[in-house]
């Protein structure tokens, strides 16, 4: 029994293991990060980075993939630093839109059977050029409640760390443990089976589409309540860096397989590599390529003990 | 609880025993700065990490200072820079001299350095956090310039095609500001065409290439800088006559010019910012952590190439450079007395 369970429990550990090793590698390189205020700046960016890989992975729930997430996360952004500060009431009505307009997209997809990639693709350019129209030129201001709560100094550990602990054990109950999140997660493993038992794929992808967009909210505001001041262009690269921190986080592309708790540990472990390797001196040019070396690893680590479970 | 806010408290007067016991001079000698700088991706931003480096290099080795690294963010984000500036600020820097990939958006690292007490100086891309120093260029000036000196030399004035650069970026909005603006003055003038040339010669040679069929006869084509060259290449493989191009300093730019100067006595001028501008930005920060009084806001001339000394400042530019001023400790001080 227990010889069957260690493949499998090192595969749902796989995720904190490299988070460990990294931090530890950054402890060892920087020792002044091994304070609050050290915590602090090496964490409060993977906040956004971690709501945006939970919309991802809820879009990965029903097999999809949303390669429009960093644009749509960059319009909420320019939406909080203008109408939400300035106007709350239709701040809050065009945010609520925006989920609207992702169930929509959900709903257009499964009904014409379109490929997810392309919609929300083309969707990129549209939350461009929406957050282009509301902001054409960097700037507007986070309202003061957000800014408070981002640099909220709460005790013991910085703000960022209890809100990613908070939010991931919240998603892991609804969709891991709830009878409604088990329907959600069958729809990315077996369509045909979970409508056969009489369940609307059209009410799972609606919802899974939504909670993206709400997900998108969340990163979009964190962000700004970060950055103080919101720029269309600011989270383009959301789009990649969300399906890599998916991914990394024990999420598969395609048969439902998620982990939320996994995918705010990506999104963690994503945003560490960067001051990992920039405390180790890499040239910029190599970065890139590091990173990509980083994931390689891990992933790499994750086929073996999948043989290994399979053996 | 107690136990930990003991600890603080000690921590904290300790910290404050030893900023008083300090010599109220301040030397440099070791102090640490680093460069957050957003792109590399043209000449001018290569021109600009050398002149650093040059500067740097030499300013280390004399003791002025114990570090001076650039880092680049290998994908012009917001998000990344703001990064960038976080492990800075771990890193132990004392000065963090900025070239910012948003205005705005990176006021929230911006003033985590502030409250950590690093001194942070912007240039070229400029931040608006208060805290921190901003040496600014009149983008709005330099693209009036452009029509000014056209109004001088095309008193009959004409149809002008208008070259921007990367679209969103602030430095594009205010040049074509000023040159919009020039052209209201000087109504002689009209802006048939505009395209974005991305300030690359590839780019704007094609986007050039795709706008000529539908413009009629162009006098003069306004520029924002490594844009000029990829224009005249575009005019000529139409077949139509060459406008009057304003420059942009890169020494492909001068160099065509110059064989068009001896060709047929073509005339034009060039005007950008010299990249050195980065070595001012790292003067100033050495000056205020040596505890000199330094206004948070300055300006620094651009560089502006004419007919008479086009032959002097294409010898002095190397081959994909730019036309360059580098500033010593004494030159950043006049800037920083206004002179």
């Amino acid at each position: 029994m227990s010889s069957l369970m260690t493949p499998r429990l090192l595969r749902n550990l796989l995720p904190a293991i490299s988070l460990t090793v990294l931090l530890l590698a950054i402890f060892y390189l920087q020792p002044r990060a091994m304070s609050y205020l050290g915590l602090n700046l090496l964490l409060n960016l993977a906040l956004p980075i971690a709501f945006a890989t939970l919309a991802q992975m809820c879009m990965m729930t029903v097999n999809d993939l949303d390669l429009g997430i960093g644009a749509y996360v960059g319009f909420v952004a320019c939406i909080g630093a203008t109408f939400l500060r300035d106007t709350p009431a239709l701040g809050v009505l065009m945010l609520l839109a925006c989920v609207a307009a992702y169930a929509a997209l959900g709903a257009l997809i499964h009904l014409r059977n379109l490929p997810s990639i392309v919609v929300t693709l083309g969707m990129s350019f549209v939350w461009l050029g929406l957050a282009l129209l509301v902001l054409p030129t960097p700037g507007g201001k986070a309202p003061d409640w957000i800014r408070a709560i981002m640099t909220w100094k709460t005790p013991m550990l910085p703000f960022t760390i209890y809100a990613s602990v908070g939010v991931a054990l919240i998603v892991h109950i609804i969709l891991m443990r709830s009878a409604y999140g088990a329907v959600l997660r069958g729809v990315g493993g077996n369509a045909r089976s979970v409508e056969r038992a009489g369940w609307s794929l059209l009410r799972a992808k609606v919802t899974m589409y939504a909670l993206a967009g709400v997900f998108g909210i969340f990163s979009g505001l964190a962000l700004i309540g970060l950055t103080t001041s919101a720029d269309a262009n600011i989270a383009l690269r959301y789009t990649l860096l969300s399906i890599a921190g998916a991914i990394l986080g024990g999420g598969e592309f395609v048969g439902g397989r998620i982990s939320p708790i996994g995918a705010v540990i990506g999104a963690t472990t994503l945003t560490l590599a960067g001051s990992f390797l920039s405390f180790l001196r890499i040239s910029p040019d190599w970065q890139i390529g590091a990173q990509g070396g980083i994931l390689i690893i891990v992933l790499a680590l994750r086929i073996l003990i999948n043989r290994a479970e399979a053996k | 609880m107690t136990t930990a806010k003991w600890i603080t408290l000690a921590a904290g007067t300790a910290l404050a025993l030893a900023a008083a016991l300090q010599p109220s001079v301040a030397d440099t000698s070791g102090k640490k700065i680093a460069l957050s700088n957003n792109y590399a991706g043209n000449s001018w931003r290569q021109a600009m990490l050398k002149s650093w480096t040059k500067n740097g290099d030499a300013a280390v080795k004399a003791g002025v200072v114990a570090a001076a690294d650039a880092f680049t963010t290998a994908e012009n984000q917001v998000t990344e820079q703001a990064a960038q500036i976080q492990n800075m600020i771990l890193q132990g820097y004392d000065a963090i001299v900025i070239n910012a990939a948003s205005p705005d958006a990176l006021n929230g690292a911006v003033k985590e350095a502030c409250d950590a007490g690093i001194t942070v100086v912007s240039f070229d891309g400029i931040v608006t956090e208060p805290c921190a120093w901003r040496i600014a260029v009149n983008f709005k000036q330099m693209g009036k310039e452009e029509v000014i000196y056209l109004a001088k030399n095309m008193p009959e004035g004409g149809n002008l095609l208008e070259i921007r650069g990367l679209a969103g970026v602030f430095v594009d909005d205010e040049i074509s500001a000023g040159i919009h603006e020039g052209a209201k003055e000087n109504p002689q003038f009209k802006i048939v065409g505009s395209v974005h040339g991305d300030w690359a010669q590839d780019v704007s040679q094609k986007a050039v290439a795709g706008i000529l069929p539908s413009l009629p006869e162009i006098a003069a084509v306004v520029t924002q800088g490594g844009d000029g060259y990829g224009a005249a290449q575009a005019f000529k493989a139409a077949g139509r006559p060459t406008p009057l191009i304003i420059m942009g300093n890169r020494q492909d730019e001068l160099k065509w010019w110059k064989e068009q100067k001896d060709a047929n006595g073509y005339k034009t001028m060039s005007v950008s910012i010299a990249p050195g501008v980065s070595t001012l930005a790292f003067w100033v920060a050495q000056q205020v952590l040596d505890g000199a009084e330094v206004p948070k806001d300055l300006t620094v001339p651009f560089l502006r190439v004419d007919q008479h000394d086009l032959e002097e400042k294409l010898a002095g530019t190397e081959v994909g450079g730019v036309a360059n001023v580098e500033y010593s400790l004494d030159e950043a001080k006049k800037v920083i007395m206004g002179k």
